[in-house]
C-alpha cells in the first residue's frame, strides 16, 4: 500500500515544482492574453473593463489586415515551397556524400541555425542592399541596378536563409532509415536512376519533407525580426503587425487578437501535423 | 554508395554559397576601415571592433545576455532533469499532459510568449525586472534541455543504479553517484543547447526587457533599425564568433549534428 502511494506520488513530487512553474508561466499568461483580447480599447482612455468581439471582427474584416494576412501566407507558402526545392536535393546529396565531408557539410548547412536570426538578417541587408555584392554581381553582368531591399523578395530570401536547416534536418533523418542497397536493388532489378529516385527514394523522403514544410510554414508566418528588418516600415507581416499595435499604437488588445489568432493557426498547422505522423506509423507498423 | 554527379555538386556548392555568403560578407565587412558598409579595400583595421569594446550599451547589454543566459540554462537544469525522470520512469495519470506542458514552448511563437508575458507582468507590475526575465527564458529553453536528459535517460543501461540499490543505496545516492554521471553528457549538451538559445532569444525578449535589461539581440536590432553603421558588423562577427566556439565545444561534448539532428 505504501510502495503504491509512493510511486503514485514520487512522479509529481519531481515534476511538481517544474509543472507550477509552467503553468503560472505558460498557460496562465496565455489565457490572460486571450481575456485581454475582448475587452474593449479607447484610444484616448486605453484598456475598458467591458468586454466585446469587435477586435476579432476588426481584424476579419479590414482590408488593411487582411491585406496583411494574406502576404503573411503569401510569404510563408513561397518559402516553404523553395525551402522544399532546395532543402530535399540537398539533404540527398549530402546523405550520398563520404565522411568526413558528409559531417563537415551537414554542419555548415545546418549550424547557422545556432546563429542568431538578428546577425544573419543583417548580413542579408548588407548583401541586397542599393550597393550590395547582389546589385554590384547584377551591375557587372550588364543588368540595371534593382531594388531588392525592402521587398517581399528580400524577405523570403532571408527567411528561406533562416528556415533551411528545418527543412534538410527531417529530410535528412528520413534519409539516415533508407538503406542505400534498395536503391541499388532497384537498378540491378533495371530501374533508371529516375524511377529508382521517384519509385524508392521519394516514398520515404515525403514524410520528412512534409514535416519539414509544417515546420518552415509556421515559423515563417510568425517570423518577426526579417520582415521587421527587411521589410521596411510599409511591408508589415503578421508578427510585426502585433509588435506595432503593442509598442507603439499601444493598442494592446487588438494586438492580443491577432497574436492569438496566430497562436490558434500555428496550433492547427501542429496537429495536423501529429496526425499525419500518427498515421502513417500506423500504416507502416501495420 | 553512388557518388555525387557533377550536376550535383554544382547545385552542391551554390547551397553552401547561399548559406555562408551573409555570415561570411558580416566577418569581411566588419574589419573595414571605413566609415561606411564596405568591403575592406584599403586594408584591415579592428577599429569598428575596439569601438564596440567602448561602446557603453553594447558592453552592458553583453555581458546582461551572458548573465542571462547562464542562469536560464543552469535554473533549467533544475526542472528539467526531475521532469525528465518522472516521465521516462513513471507512468502515472497526466504524464502526457506533463510532457506537452514542458515542450509546448517549442511550438507557441515566441512572439504570442512574449505579449502573453507583457500582459502578466503587466498586471503584476512586475515590467522590466532582470529576475522576471530570467524566468521567461527558463520558459524558452527547459524544453530543449528537456528533450535532450529525455534522449540520454532513454538510452540507458539501468543495471548498474539496480546494483547499487541491491548493495543498499538510497534513491538519492544512486541517482548521484550512478545515474547523475551517466546523463551528463545530456545535461551538458542541453546546458549549451539551451545557453545559446537563450543568447540569441530576439522575439520574445524585445516584449520583456526594459531600458536596463536589453540584451544583446534587442540591442542590436534597435541599433540596426536606428543607424547602419560597420559597429553593427563587428558586434555581428563577435556573435558569429562566440556561437562558432560554443558550437565547436558542443560538437566535441556531444556530436552537434546528433543535438541538432535530434532537436525537432
Amino acid at each position: 500500500m505504501i510502495a503504491r502511494s509512493s510511486t503514485l506520488s514520487a512522479p509529481w513530487l519531481l515534476a511538481g515544482p517544474g509543472a507550477l512553474f509552467f503553468f503560472g508561466l505558460v498557460l496562465l499568461p496565455l489565457a490572460l492574453t486571450v481575456i485581454l483580447s475582448f475587452h474593449a480599447y479607447d484610444h484616448s482612455t486605453g484598456i475598458q473593463n467591458t468586454f466585446t468581439l469587435s477586435h476579432y471582427v476588426t481584424v476579419v474584416t479590414d482590408s488593411y489586415y487582411l491585406e496583411i494576412f494574406w502576404r503573411t501566407l503569401r510569404i510563408a507558402a513561397l518559402t516553404t515551397l523553395i525551402c522544399a526545392a532546395i532543402g530535399v536535393p540537398e539533404a540527398y546529396i549530402l546523405s550520398r556524400m563520404r565522411d568526413p565531408w558528409r559531417s563537415v557539410f551537414l554542419l555548415v548547412i545546418i549550424g547557422p541555425l545556432l546563429v542568431s536570426v538578428v546577425v544573419r538578417t543583417f548580413g542579408w541587408s548588407m548583401l541586397l542592399g542599393s550597393q550590395g555584392l547582389v546589385n554590384q554581381a547584377l551591375q557587372l553582368v550588364g543588368f540595371a541596378p534593382a531594388r531588392i531591399l525592402y521587398t517581399e523578395t528580400a524577405i523570403v530570401i532571408a527567411l528561406v536563409h533562416v528556415m533551411l536547416p528545418f527543412m534538410v534536418i527531417p529530410v535528412w533523418t528520413a534519409l539516415q532509415k533508407l538503406d542505400p542497397m534498395v536503391e541499388a536493388a532497384a537498378w540491378t532489378l533495371g530501374a533508371s536512376h529516375f524511377t529508382a529516385l521517384r519509385r524508392v527514394v521519394m516514398p520515404q523522403v515525403t514524410l520528412g519533407m512534409l514535416s519539414g514544410s509544417l515546420i518552415v510554414f509556421g515559423l515563417s508566418a510568425s517570423a518577426f525580426a526579417v520582415p521587421a528588418l527587411l521589410g521596411g516600415r510599409r511591408l508589415k507581416m503578421a508578427a510585426t503587425l502585433v509588435y506595432d499595435e503593442y509598442l507603439h499604437e499601444l493598442n494592446w488588445p487588438l494586438g492580443a487578437a491577432i497574436a492569438i489568432i496566430v497562436l490558434v493557426a500555428n496550433l492547427c498547422i501542429m496537429l495536423a501535423y501529429n496526425r499525419m505522423v500518427e498515421a502513417r506509423a500506423r500504416r507502416t507498423l501495420g | 554508395m553512388q557518388k555525387n554527379g557533377p550536376v550535383a555538386l554544382i547545385f552542391h556548392s551554390l547551397v553552401l554559397t547561399f548559406v555562408l555568403a551573409p555570415l561570411v560578407i558580416i566577418c569581411l565587412v566588419a574589419f573595414t576601415p571605413e566609415n561606411t558598409l564596405s568591403l575592406p579595400t584599403t586594408g584591415l583595421s579592428l577599429r569598428w571592433f575596439k569601438a564596440v569594446f567602448a561602446h557603453p550599451d553594447f558592453m552592458a547589454s553583453f555581458w546582461n545576455s551572458i548573465w542571462l543566459a547562464t542562469l536560464s540554462a543552469t535554473l533549467a537544469v533544475a526542472f528539467a532533469v526531475p521532469a525528465a525522470l518522472a516521465i521516462s520512469r513513471y507512468t502515472f495519470p497526466g504524464r502526457d499532459f506533463l510532457n506537452a506542458l514542458f515542450l509546448s514552448p517549442l511550438i507557441i511563437p515566441h512572439l504570442v510568449l512574449g505579449v502573453a508575458f507583457l500582459r502578466m507582468f503587466a498586471l503584476l507590475g512586475a515590467t522590466g525586472s532582470f529576475a522576471w526575465l530570467v524566468a521567461t527564458h527558463i520558459i524558452v529553453v527547459t524544453p530543449y534541455m528537456l528533450r535532450l536528459v529525455l534522449a540520454a535517460l532513454s538510452g540507458l543501461d539501468r543495471s548498474a543504479e539496480q546494483a547499487a540499490r541491491t548493495l543498499g543505496a538510497g534513491e538519492w545516492t544512486a541517482f548521484r553517484r550512478i545515474t547523475a554521471p551517466m546523463i551528463l553528457p545530456g545535461i551538458t549538451g542541453g546546458w549549451l543547447l539551451a545557453f545559446i538559445n537563450s543568447f540569441d532569444e530576439l522575439t520574445m525578449s524585445i516584449f520583456v526587457t526594459s531600458p536596463a535589461t536589453v540584451t544583446l539581440p534587442v540591442r542590436m536590432y534597435m541599433y540596426a533599425t536606428e543607424s547602419i553603421d560597420p559597429m553593427m558588423a563587428a558586434v555581428s562577427a563577435l556573435m558569429i564568433a562566440i556561437t562558432a566556439a560554443a558550437m565547436l565545444v558542443l560538437d566535441r561534448v556531444f556530436g552537434l549534428d546528433r543535438i541538432l539532428v535530434g532537436q525537432r
